[in-house]
């Protein structure tokens, strides 16, 4: 649909998986949801999270592919593998820095997220953002998302040395310019800030 | 007889619960230029979504989102977006049953219902007219609702009719006619964004009414304070601003201890309650010894938190309050109730945009349900029973004298304790699944097996259908046109997208055909539920609920209309007491006494610990329907019981362990699900599940005196780990 993007606020999620339900609804992959759902540590926290292929603009899924199997439309959607194409090697799966495509066993294909192509395509919404009650995932125009939210939507997320930028957005504290995922910064290095040896 | 059938294996391979897991055709069906999108309502849950079906070939085959309809724009919960999925199901009722000695077998029309009509006359002639009782539900549409409180009273002459509403939020009800004069949230839910403060207490929104979480986000979003009172760290508690962990079952206590704090630091708004409201000393006395410290003791929430809340509160003249099951399933649940609301007029929160009270009803027709006479008390447009000139209208549009109108009957579980006890002896219940909703369920069980006739009308053979002596094979929310109100009192139109599946009919028509061969016909000629409509328009007209002025025409141009709409030409009324006038005689809002005492099944030494119940997101009420569909089953199984690892240290307890749970009824085993998001004192456990899953088999039959809602919010219980039950790892 002309001018709007998605958005995905993990703040906002509250589990219920309407996304994950209706996805599977979808014409073009009836009974196969593309949505990554998780409960993040269900002992500790209600927190959930739900969300669709970032869609790169430098897919590493389609850098990695040795059979040219998934493809980058001009509107910037990556779309799930060509199954004439595809021979489900899985190294698409492996290379995803968010984790995003999954082998689909009964098709001996990789599918993903595409965007709702056949509604994205004709002006409809995507399916998941559509009936999302929470609207953890949004697909509305910039402009809205600029007045209605407090959070500041960021595309740039740093892997160690890999910095990707993406279509979909990720709603972030309104200081975040990007979002860097660096290991380091999680480990616990003991109380005298040295790394306990194992051995 | 009312026993279920011996073999209990031969009956589930029959009429399930199977899952349904795929549309008509399977996934890769694809007709699309032939399907027709009707524009209709969820059938799940209060909130009442518009939803497109897919229609081909009389089959429902999917959805398609209702983006134009302004109460969820498109939104869905899982049960929304699967609910298509019980139509086209293996397990639906074609034909009418009769009971045999093993089991049940098809039968016609006319043979069903002419031994449905003899037997209730039977019992009636044999036992009085009230020996027969009638069960209805909320998920009912209007139309059916009104039906059948008439057919209870004018077909049957029976004064005992009740329905499941009684174990939803009737409790609220009875806070809110008795302190506003009117049983109505007063807002609109486009109120909640606008608000400053949001005071959420015993609502798991995300859960029970996920829709609502947009509104409350938003609410976030333009700068709201959130504050959320629950003793589970619930979805919607993840943003909130202060949340406060109440032990079960002691709201009242907090609610005091604000309303002291509020009334002691003069965050009162002394103007609203002099020119609008009576009886605040009454609150005002009440509340006197409950200081913070009081209040932290009983309700297990830190004294400066209460202080905190009370002046979020206090302070703010754009506060609304969303309260649902947590507060009003108590044995006080109506004085928790009566304490918002005396909270919100004390501050003069309402009847503004972004203010007030409001309860969120959890039955898909909970509102419309509790309007038009299938409560035991009532008479259509919420009036009274008991009120003569109620009376007198109601009984010259239905063309009887008033003096033939039976006078109120036995609440809902009131009367399953009456058919345990012999008074009762027939039963003839549509839309309520008792053996699984009712409270202490083995008792519930015994009481069904005295019953000398039960006549179900339903779709599937539920548990508690699988007792009856026949069952009306009925028609589903999609399969019958009419009206049901939202949560907010929001009219709105139900569409009928296809037609009853084999022999199944309509609820309305059979209704009406009971009445023929009871001999009353004559007062039920409905041939269509549009005519009952208009039938429901005079009756409930001049009464609170007044439907007047609305049509389906109305309806579907308005998208909704709030009742109260008391003409053609008049809009309808999304907001309550705008002009500070209330529903009382005298205009003026009343605030209650309120005191507290305790819950009816208190913890001791031999029931140490707390157990609370509840909803989860995928499953629906009893679960006739969605324990049928299979992607809603896969999302949440089984039920779990949920328990804070610092309690199930104490037991040797992990995730995964199965846990006998007992309480003074009885005992189940679950699997365990540790979890930090609990208070260490309490358990919960989902109820949506039948016989040795059954939460219901542990909750006890304590009611609210005024109200006669079940205390399903507070037990007590005791925990050992256990073998896992037979046949399982």
């Amino acid at each position: 649909m002309f001018g709007m993007e998605f958005y995905v606020d993990p703040s906002r999620c509250i589990g219920c998986q309407s996304c994950l339900k209706a996805c599977e609804e979808c014409d073009t992959h009836r009974g196969v949801s593309m949505i990554n759902f998780d409960f993040v540590d269900r002992k500790d926290t209600i927190a959930t999270a739900a969300y669709v292929c970032w869609h790169c603009d430098n897919p590493t899924c389609a850098q990695v592919c040795p059979a040219d199997a998934i493809k980058k439309y001009d509107d910037g959607i990556v779309g799930s593998s060509l199954k004439p194409r595809c021979i489900a090697c899985s190294n698409c799966v492996l290379a995803c820095p968010f984790g995003i495509p999954k082998l689909v066993p009964q098709y001996e294909q990789m599918m993903k997220c595409d965007m709702c192509y056949d509604r994205t395509s004709v002006g409809k919404r995507p399916m998941c953002a559509t009936v999302c009650p929470s609207q953890a995932l949004a697909y509305v125009t910039p402009e809205t998302i600029a007045a209605m939210r407090r959070e500041k939507p960021v595309n740039t997320f740093w892997f160690g040395n890999q910095k990707i930028t993406t279509k979909v957005y990720m709603m972030a504290p309104a200081d975040a310019d990007e979002i860097a995922i660096d290991v380091a910064d999680y480990i616990w290095e003991g109380e005298n800030g040295l790394v306990p040896q194992a051995f | 007889m009312a026993k279920a059938p011996a073999d209990l294996d031969v009956l589930r391979s029959r009429f399930g619960p199977h899952l349904n897991y795929t549309p008509p055709g399977g996934w890769q069906a694809e007709h699309p230029q032939q399907e027709m999108l009707v524009k209709t309502h969820c059938c799940f849950c209060g909130q009442q979504c518009g939803i497109q079906l897919k229609v081909r070939d009389n089959r429902v085959t999917g959805f398609e989102p209702w983006e134009d309809f302004p109460f969820n724009h498109g939104m869905l919960c899982p049960k929304g977006v699967k609910r298509y999925l019980q139509g086209n199901h293996p397990d639906r009722l074609l034909d009418p049953l009769l009971r045999t000695a093993d089991g049940f077998r098809d039968a016609t029309w006319n043979e069903a219902l002419d031994f449905t009509a003899q037997r209730l006359r039977e019992v009636q002639e044999k036992y009085g007219p009230d020996a027969v009782a009638v069960y209805g539900g909320a998920s009912l549409t209007t139309e059916k609702s009104y039906l059948l409180g008439k057919f209870a009273r004018v077909a049957l002459g029976t004064r005992h009719i009740d329905y499941n509403g009684r174990l939803c939020m009737v409790s609220a009800g009875t806070a809110y006619k008795g302190a506003l004069g009117v049983d109505r949230a007063p807002n609109p839910w486009s109120d909640i964004p606008k608000a400053e403060v949001l005071f959420i207490i015993g609502a798991n929104v995300g859960e029970c009414a996920p829709i609502t979480t947009d509104y409350v986000w938003r609410a976030r979003d333009n700068g709201a304070t959130l504050i959320v009172v629950d003793p589970r760290f619930t979805p919607i508690a993840r943003n909130t601003d202060l949340y406060l962990p109440v032990r079960p079952g002691t709201d009242l206590a907090l609610l005091m201890g604000m309303l002291h704090v509020i009334i002691r630091d003069g965050l009162i708004e002394r103007d609203f309650i002099g020119a609008h409201t009576t009886g605040f000393e009454k609150t005002e006395h009440s509340v006197a010894p409950w200081n913070p410290r009081r209040a932290a003791e009983v309700s297990g929430v830190a004294p400066e938190a209460i202080e905190n809340a009370a002046h979020l509160v206090g302070e703010s003249r754009r506060v609304m309050f969303l309260h649902a099951r947590g507060l009003e399933h108590q044995s006080k649940g109506a004085d928790n109730c009566e304490a918002v609301v005396a909270m919100a007029l004390a501050t003069g929160n309402i009847g503004r945009e972004g203010a007030g009270p409001v309860m969120i009803t959890g039955q898909g027709n909970g509102q419309g349900g509790r309007e038009h006479g299938q409560k035991c008390d009532q008479l259509p447009g919420q009036r009274s029973l008991t009120d003569p000139a109620a009376r007198q209208h109601v009984a010259e549009v239905w063309g009887i004298s008033a003096d033939e109108l039976p006078g109120p009957g036995y609440t809902a579980v009131e009367i399953m304790n009456a058919i345990h006890s012999g008074e009762i002896k027939g039963l003839l219940s549509i839309c309520f699944n008792p053996l699984v909703s009712l409270p202490d369920a083995n008792f519930t069980r015994e009481a069904l097996e005295k019953l000398e006739f039960l006549g179900v009308i339903d779709f599937f053979l539920s548990e508690t259908a699988a007792h009856a002596d026949v069952v009306l094979a009925g028609s589903l929310q999609e399969e019958e046109e009419g009206v049901t109100a939202n949560v907010e009192a929001r009219v709105i139109h139900i569409q009928k997208a296809v037609d009853p599946p084999g022999n199944a009919r309509l609820d309305s028509e059979i209704i009406c055909d009971l009445a023929r061969r009871l001999g009353r016909g004559e007062f039920f000629p409905f041939q269509e539920p549009r005519e009952i409509f208009e039938e429901l328009r005079l009756a409930s007209r001049g009464g609170h609920a007044d439907y007047y002025g609305i049509t389906y025409e109305k309806i579907d141009r308005q998208k909704g209309v709030f009742w109260p709409c008391p003409s053609l030409d008049h809009p309808g009324t999304p907001r309550l007491f705008e002009d500070g006038r209330f529903f009382h005689p005298d205009g003026k809002a009343r605030f209650m006494s309120l005191a507290w005492r305790d819950s009816g099944d208190p913890v001791d030494a031999e029931f140490p610990v707390y157990l609370t119940t509840g909803r989860v997101v995928s499953q629906y009420l009893s679960g006739t329907q969605t324990r049928r569909i299979g992607a809603l089953v896969d999302q949440y199984p089984e039920p779990k019981l949920e328990i804070h690892p610092r309690l199930a240290e104490q037991y040797g307890i992990a995730t995964g362990d199965w846990v006998k749970i007992t309480s003074r009824r009885s005992a189940i085993v679950l699997q365990a699900m540790v979890v930090r998001t609990i208070r260490p004192d309490t358990v919960f456990i989902p109820y949506h599940w039948p016989d040795d899953r059954s939460a219901n088999r542990l909750t006890h039959r304590t009611l609210d005196p005024r109200s006669k809602i079940p205390e399903y919010k507070v037990s007590a219980c005791r925990l050992e780990r256990s073998a896992a039950p037979g046949g399982r790892a």
